[in-house]
Parts: C-alpha cells; sequence; structure tokens
C-alpha cells in the first residue's frame, strides 16, 4: 500500500506540514476538542505518516487515552470516533482547492488511514467501558456482601437483594473467611431484604451453612417474611436441621443462649391485671 | 510413603495431617488409628486439618470412614481447622460428612471433646 500511491501520500505529507495551524484550528472545530489535546495527535500522526515504516503505535496510544478519558466522561463512542473523522474533513476542504488525480489518490488513502483509527478508538472505547461495567459490578458485590460481628463469636451477614450463584459465591467464601479470622462459632445470615426465595436461592443459602457446618460453626437464617415462608413451603424446600427464625433478634437471642451467654429463658409476657379490691 | 504421626494427650489421640496425603497412607493412617484408639483406650479423636489445601472425594471418605471406626470403639472425632476453600469443595462434591464433629481450631476441638463428654455422663 506504501509503494503505490507515493505522489499522493507525498503531496498529503506536504498539506500536513503546510498548513498544520489551519487544519488543527478547523479539526478542533469540527471534533469539539482542546487544540492541544488534537495537537500532539496531529504530530504524532504527522511523524508517523512521514516515517518508512507507517508505525502507527504513538498515534494509536494517543488515541486510546483520548478514548478512554472520553469513555469516563460519558461521551458517546460516535462522539470520539466522529472527533477522528473531523480531521478526514478538515484535510478534504485543503484538498477541494487543488483537485488533481495525484491529490485525490492521496486524500482516499488518507481516508482510509483515518478510518482505521476511527474504528481504532472505537474498539479502546468498548474495552474501556467493558472495563468499568466490569470494576463496578466487583464494587457492588464487595458493597453488597457485609459480614459484621454482633457479638463476641457472633457473626451476621445481612443479604440485600437478589441473590445468584455468584453472590453466594461471595457472601460463601467471605463468610468462611470470617469465621476462620474471627474464630466465630455461630453465624445469622440475615435475608431480610432478599425479595425472593426460589429453589436455586435455597440451594445456595443450604450449601453455605454446609460448608459453615464442615468448618465447626453453626449457621442460622433469619429475616424470612410470610410470603417467603410461603414460597418456601410451597416449593417443598427442605431446610432440613437448618435453624430458621423470623427476625435477627430471633436469631441473635438463639445464638447467645447456643452459645452460653444468655442462660435465662425467655420472660413470659406478663398480663397486667388491676387489683379492684377495696 | 509418608506416615502421618498420632500423638496422644490425656485419653485423647490427636492426629496432624501435614501434608498431601496419598491414598496409601491414607488407609495406613486408619489402620494406625483404630490400633492407637483400642492401645490407648482413646475417648476422642482431634483430626485437625488447618494446613490441607487440597482435597478430594477419598480423603472427604477417609474422614467418615475415621468417625464411623472411632464411634465403634467408643471414641468420638472432631475434625477441626477446615478451610474455606476446602469446605467449599466439600460442599460442592456434596460430601456433608454427616456424623463427623466439626470444630473452628483445635483448642476449640478438645473443648468440644470435654463438652460433649461431660454431656454423656
Amino acid at each position: 500500500m506504501s509503494v503505490d500511491l507515493p505522489a499522493g501520500r507525498r503531496r498529503i505529507e506536504q498539506l500536513l506540514a503546510d498548513h498544520q495551524d489551519q487544519l488543527i484550528k478547523r479539526w478542533a472545530q469540527t471534533a469539539k476538542a482542546s487544540a492541544d489535546e488534537l495537537t500532539e495527535i496531529y504530530e504524532a500522526l504527522r511523524s508517523a505518516i512521514a516515517g518508512d515504516d507507517r508505525d502507527l503505535t504513538d498515534v494509536r496510544g494517543l488515541l486510546a487515552e483520548l478514548s478512554r478519558s472520553r469513555a469516563r466522561r460519558g461521551f458517546t463512542p460516535s462522539d470520539t470516533a466522529r472527533a477522528v473523522f473531523g480531521l478526514k474533513e478538515a484535510v478534504y476542504e485543503l484538498v477541494e482547492t487543488d483537485a488533481t488525480p495525484d491529490t485525490m489518490r492521496g486524500f482516499i488513502w488518507f481516508s482510509l488511514l483515518m478510518d482505521d483509527l476511527g474504528l481504532f478508538t472505537f474498539e479502546t472505547f468498548a474495552t474501556a467501558r467493558e472495563k468499568i461495567i466490569i470494576e463496578q459490578t466487583e464494587q457492588l458485590l464487595e458493597l453488597s456482601t457485609p459480614v459484621v460481628a454482633i457479638w463476641e463469636g457472633i457473626l451476621a451477614v445481612p443479604l440485600v437483594g437478589t441473590l445468584d450463584s455468584a453472590r453466594t459465591q461471595v457472601v460463601m467464601e467471605k463468610l468462611l473467611q470470617a469465621l476462620v479470622d474471627t474464630g466465630a462459632e455461630h453465624a445469622v445470615i440475615d435475608i431480610t431484604g432478599v425479595p425472593a426465595v426460589d429453589t436455586q436461592v435455597a440451594q445456595h443459602l443450604l450449601k453455605t451453612i454446609v460448608a459453615a457446618r464442615l468448618m465447626g460453626a453453626e449457621c442460622v437464617i433469619s429475616g424470612i417474611r410470610p410470603q417467603i415462608a410461603h414460597s418456601i413451603v410451597t416449593l417443598g424446600i427442605e431446610f432440613g436441621d437448618i435453624v430458621t427464625k423470623a427476625t435477627l433478634a430471633d436469631a441473635l437471642a438463639h445464638a447467645l443462649r447456643r452459645s452460653g451467654v444468655l442462660t435465662t429463658e425467655r420472660k413470659a409476657t406478663r398480663i397486667a391485671i388491676r387489683a379492684e379490691d377495696a | 510413603m509418608e506416615r502421618v504421626p498420632i500423638l496422644k494427650i490425656g485419653d485423647i489421640l490427636i492426629v496432624s495431617i501435614q501434608v498431601d496425603l496419598e491414598d496409601q497412607s491414607v488407609l495406613t493412617l486408619q489402620e494406625d488409628l483404630a490400633e492407637a484408639v483400642v492401645k490407648h483406650a482413646a475417648r476422642g479423636v482431634i483430626i485437625d486439618i488447618s494446613v490441607v489445601e487440597i482435597v478430594d472425594s477419598f480423603i472427604g471418605r477417609m474422614l467418615a470412614t475415621i468417625a464411623g471406626m472411632s464411634r465403634m470403639l467408643d471414641a468420638q472425632t472432631v475434625v477441626v481447622g477446615m478451610r474455606p476453600a476446602v469446605a467449599i469443595t466439600l460442599v460442592e462434591l456434596g460430601l456433608n460428612l454427616g456424623g463427623v464433629r466439626t470444630a473452628l481450631n483445635l483448642e476449640k476441638g478438645i473443648a468440644l471433646l470435654d463438652h460433649v463428654r461431660s454431656a454423656a455422663r
């Protein structure tokens, strides 16, 4: 490709060198980007075209940088690609004035080059966006699965939101690691914030509890709302000998009793009777 | 082949598994342990697997077998120090080690044995 259009290429090189300021100004207008940013890219592009080996590494690096920063600022990928194509427009305006076949051929070559670079920004943009999404998903997972110690030897895992296998895996790992780190023998898994419990979620919970048992800790499930209790029974899910409680408070009391902190039995509700004798 | 040492403290036998076990050493351990329980009239067996990183179904079954064997000889078995990764693997393998008591570490394991025995008395 570099040998068959030497005349046109040289012409474009010449144009880029001669009208640098004008081109950058025009480009900055169409691309709606700062001239400083573009100058850097422009110069890299010029030296890449002038070089015999057509080494575009520098240009690509700069474009990737531009694309990434724009992705983070919330531009659409089309905006970024259009910004790159803007240079084509600026060059075309110059080429129009001297429309020799050589120049036109050179322009076509230049245009193809810019198309490639534009598509490259598109790719970088997509990769950058994907990275952001993955990061956020991870952060969300971290945020949504805290393991807190609520008493000496008692951990609580308040679960909020839908449980899927990826999340249960994180919960399981975090809980088990916390059991090792704190030496706690009781854990309360609170599912007040879980909107629905199906067979899969139940399966995940059971796995977590069995794994905790294998390590020598007891788990209690709490926060089962009436509707969920109903759906669990309707689905025929067996919790076996796993202790379930309606509220976190009940579960905590159970754990305290089991660990021997609380020795008194629950007080019977006192019913006040007004004595009306005398 | 490596032999796993069996330590005796009072009437408790402690087996600390420090290496990746080959199948043959597992079988030898089972025999050695059964003999030791009888010889020392042990009432409790503690298997410490806190440094074991990899388990397979064979090791899982070994733990259950040892527990069953000890129970026949009137000794309680406690498996202590299981790592989270190991626990997850065993659950994924579908082994729940029914009948085996577990504790987080050796200290808690000994306390558990004491508790079980005082409750049985």
